[in-house]
């Protein structure tokens, strides 16, 4: 952590967030089912991030991209997804956007729709499975809390990916090698023509506060406290519910 | 989990001082550099795509083929509609590899092979076998492209090879019910076709392993009237071609999830590998080798997860208020499991360089006096190693399955527990592809001849740290027993098999204590490499050496003065 409240990505390992992997694997089902298709993967971070895209064209993407640059440090999820949405303009021609439907850090899951808003794109969250795609729309199953969903969006169109969506292939062996010391494309701020106030801190109206670690506590767990009273009315409530005895 | 990457001596393997001769070897001088987009510039490049890949298969290894061993093994293959269909798991495993681009490990680039050496894969298969030794069979079938690569016609490699990497799986069918070890007893007819151009295969192979397979090498009798030998020739079938009906697949005591089938050829279609009537003398041969080195690797990866799964047990299970690790008795089964594992495994990747160097030799066709001096030395001491791993590695992985059970106490004799199926996919490594008897009517050439001895002789003149000396003393010592050994066969009174097991045994101890004090004096040189001490392993070793030694002398002293 920084002392402002913001995460020190510069120190922590670049690693691949599951639910983006999951969205590669989903991204990379859509170029099976229609041949002619080029599978961009694009990310915002350190150059580190270098290895999450070779891993990226390793697994079966074409190309990758960072946008790297100081003026980017310190962004909420508004001003990252103004500075994606800057990203996936100038890649230009994008029928699809598909992310993990949230990181694992800051687990907002609002990057995805900010992109669509700002790109005026329609989209589709908690994705799960791809059941359809062609020239003109996608359909995909969508998980909810009670049950699936099967929607339908025209292209171009947003998709974030959810946990329970299938895991991503492996790496395939020849393009592990292929890719081994791949350079990926650095955009830095300039290259991607934004508002330069709407960037970094400066367009980031979240402010954190204080981060605390918290006790992961189950839904419906129960304190009891360490005397005999309490410990003796749960063994009788254990046995009544004959769970033990 | 990742196989590879929590086990950092496979990677001290890979390191290995000869990797770099052998990579440049491999890759003829980089010459696919420029050519194909994962080729690589020079031998530190190619160590480190060796690394990379098998991280990958280390990754696959421990997150799909070991969770899907147990259901495997109780759910294995079954043949419907004539044709044999794996385990669920079983099938998981094989996609998962084929979609990974793995098979076709060892083929040349052209056939979208990795072309990697034989210790990388040889690494894969010791990795994969840790995960299941059922499924390292199907793995390692992939062998087939080998042969198929090093002999057959252009034409048949165009046809067969791509198919591999692919996917396609292979089976070598020699076994029939009167010819098992002895395989010069092969009946299976073929005829040649001339209005068809190829020959037709009639007549029955049984305990063959993935029998039902896409491709298929298969020993045949095409001199008729021949019974030995050099009646037999070398065939490939297809088996998209028909002709082949799957009789039954055995059931059997362990690798289950490795379908073993029946095979009945009625007219069924073959072309012909190389020339005819070197069947067995030639290829076959070769591949049994080649086979055998597999079988090492195939028992290295049962060692290892005896070993992983007898120190977890150890380490959590309470005994007296302490964890049974603790124990000096449970102790002492978990170094000695250790030490076999490392032993076992030293020798197999020893074996695999010099394999990697003759093959190597024999592709590039041309050498320099001094480079035809390395190919005769690397291809006769792979003709010596070979039957000293198969043995010793097969025995240790049943031993190390034996005291795995042991570890684990009564719970080990439940099904519940991994160790229960190790003890049962362990018994068929010392059978096939050569039983251990075999392995030691295999080793009596080089005891005759001296080979071994000389072999000794040059592993004692590398210089070592002085820390290691006690230990080498301990080899000289069960070398001077050996020598003694030999000289008394003449009077030994016993049976002439029994006193070149004692040999072979005393050989085989020997020479794994030199190469695990190879290992060690590395690591003592090199402190950049990070890798658990070979050590205590190191010690148990040479010490087993010389108490083979030992008790070898003193039993057949005994038996000549008892005469």
């Amino acid at each position: 952590m920084n002392a402002d409240g913001t995460v020190n990505r510069a120190a922590l390992p670049a690693i691949f967030n599951p639910e983006d992997l999951k969205a590669l694997e989903m991204a990379l089902q859509v170029k099976e089912q229609l041949g002619d298709t080029e599978v961009v993967v694009l990310t915002m971070g350190p150059e580190r991030a270098a290895t999450i895209i070779r891993e990226s064209l390793s697994r079966g993407a074409d190309r990758g991209i960072i946008i790297s640059d100081a003026r980017f440090a310190g962004s909420d999820t508004l001003a990252t997804s103004y500075a994606l949405s800057c990203a996936i303009s100038k890649i230009g021609q994008v029928d699809l956007v598909m992310g993990g439907r949230q990181a694992i850090d800051g687990d907002t899951a609002q990057v995805g729709p900010q992109v669509a808003e700002k790109l005026n794109l329609p989209q589709i969250t908690y994705a799960e499975r791809l059941v359809a795609v062609d020239g003109k729309s996608i359909t995909v199953t969508r998980r909810l809390d009670n049950g699936v969903e099967t929607v339908q969006a025209p292209l171009p169109a947003l998709v974030t990916v959810t946990a329970s969506a299938a895991d991503c292939r492996y790496p395939h062996a020849h393009r592990l090698l292929r890719f081994a010391k791949t350079r990926p494309e650095i955009w830095n701020a300039d290259d991607v023509n934004p508002d330069f106030s709407r960037l970094g801190k400066n367009g980031s109206p979240t402010k954190v506060k204080k981060i605390d670690n918290v006790v992961l506590a189950h839904k419906e767990s129960q304190r009891v406290g360490d005397n005999k009273e309490e410990l003796n009315a749960l063994m009788a409530t254990l046995v009544a519910d004959h769970i033990v005895g | 989990m990742n196989f590879y990457s929590d086990n950092d001596v496979l990677k001290f393997y890979l390191q290995h001082p000869e990797m770099k001769k052998i990579a440049a070897l491999k890759e003829q001088g980089f010459v696919d550099h420029g050519t194909f987009d994962d080729a690589p510039a020079d031998a530190e490049e190619a160590l480190e795509n060796y690394d990379r890949v098998m991280d990958l298969v280390g990754e696959i290894a421990g997150d799909v083929v070991a969770p899907n061993a147990e259901a495997v093994d109780h759910e294995g293959p079954r043949v419907e509609n004539g044709r044999v269909v794996y385990a669920a798991g079983t099938q998981q495993n094989h996609d998962t590899l084929r979609q990974a681009g793995l098979y076709g490990f060892s083929l040349p680039r052209k056939y979208n092979g990795l072309n990697f050496p034989y210790v990388a894969y040889i690494m894969t298969s010791d990795i994969i076998a840790r995960a299941d030794v059922g499924f390292a069979t199907i793995w390692g079938l992939q062998d087939c492209a080998e042969t198929i690569s090093t002999f057959a016609s252009e034409e048949l490699k165009q046809r067969f090879i791509p198919r591999i990497y692919e996917g396609a799986t292979c089976s070598m069918d020699l076994t029939e019910p009167d010819a098992g070890s002895d395989l010069q007893s092969v009946r299976l007819k073929a005829t040649l076709d001339e209005k068809a151009g190829c020959w037709r295969l009639n007549g029955v192979k049984r305990f063959i392993t993935n029998g039902d397979a896409d491709i298929h090498l298969v020993l045949a009798r095409s001199e008729e009237g021949t019974t030995d030998g050099r009646g037999l020739s070398y065939f490939v079938y297809d088996r998209a071609e028909g002709g082949l009906t799957v009789r039954r697949i055995e059931n059997k005591m362990g690798i289950k999830g490795s379908p073993t089938a029946e095979l009945v050829f009625n007219n069924a279609p073959a072309y012909l590998i190389g020339e005819r009537r070197m069947g067995l003398i030639k290829y076959v041969m070769t591949l049994m080798n080649d086979a055998r080195l597999g079988v090492g690797s195939q028992s290295v990866g049962l060692c290892e997860a005896c070993c992983r799964e007898a120190e977890a047990y150890a380490a959590e299970r309470e005994q007296f208020g302490h964890a049974i690790n603790q124990f000096a008795a449970v102790r002492d089964l978990l170094t000695t499991m250790r030490a076999r594992t490392d032993a076992a495994r030293s020798l197999l990747y020893e074996t695999a360089r010099m394999v990697d160097t003759y093959k190597a030799y024999e592709a590039k066709g041309s050498m320099t006096a001094d480079e035809r001096k390395d190919y005769k030395h690397a291809l006769r001491w792979a003709d010596l190693l070979t039957p000293i791993l198969k043995l010793s590695s097969s025995e240790f992985s049943n031993r190390n399955a034996y005291d795995c059970i042991q570890v684990h106490g009564g719970s080990g004799f439940m099904k519940e527990y991994a160790c229960e199926r190790l003890y049962r996919d362990a018994r068929i490594l010392s059978i096939y592809e050569g039983t251990s008897q075999l392995q030691v009517v295999a080793a009596t050439k080089g005891i005759v001849n001296g080979g071994y001895l000389a072999m000794i002789e040059e592993y004692d003149a590398r210089e070592i740290d002085a820390s290691l000396h006690p230990l080498r003393n301990l080899l000289r010592m069960a070398t001077a027993d050996y020598r003694k050994l030999f000289e008394m066969q003449e009077k030994y009174a016993g049976d002439e098999y029994d006193f070149k097991r004692m040999l072979t045994d005393t050989l085989a101890g020997i020479i794994m204590g030199y190469l695990l004090i190879d290992d060690v004096n590395r690591q003592l040189n090199d402190t950049t490499l990070q890798v658990r001490s070979l050590l205590p392993s190191a010690r148990h070793m040479c010490a087993y050496a010389y108490s083979e030694s030992q008790r070898s002398v003193a039993m057949c002293t005994a038996f000549a003065e008892q005469m």
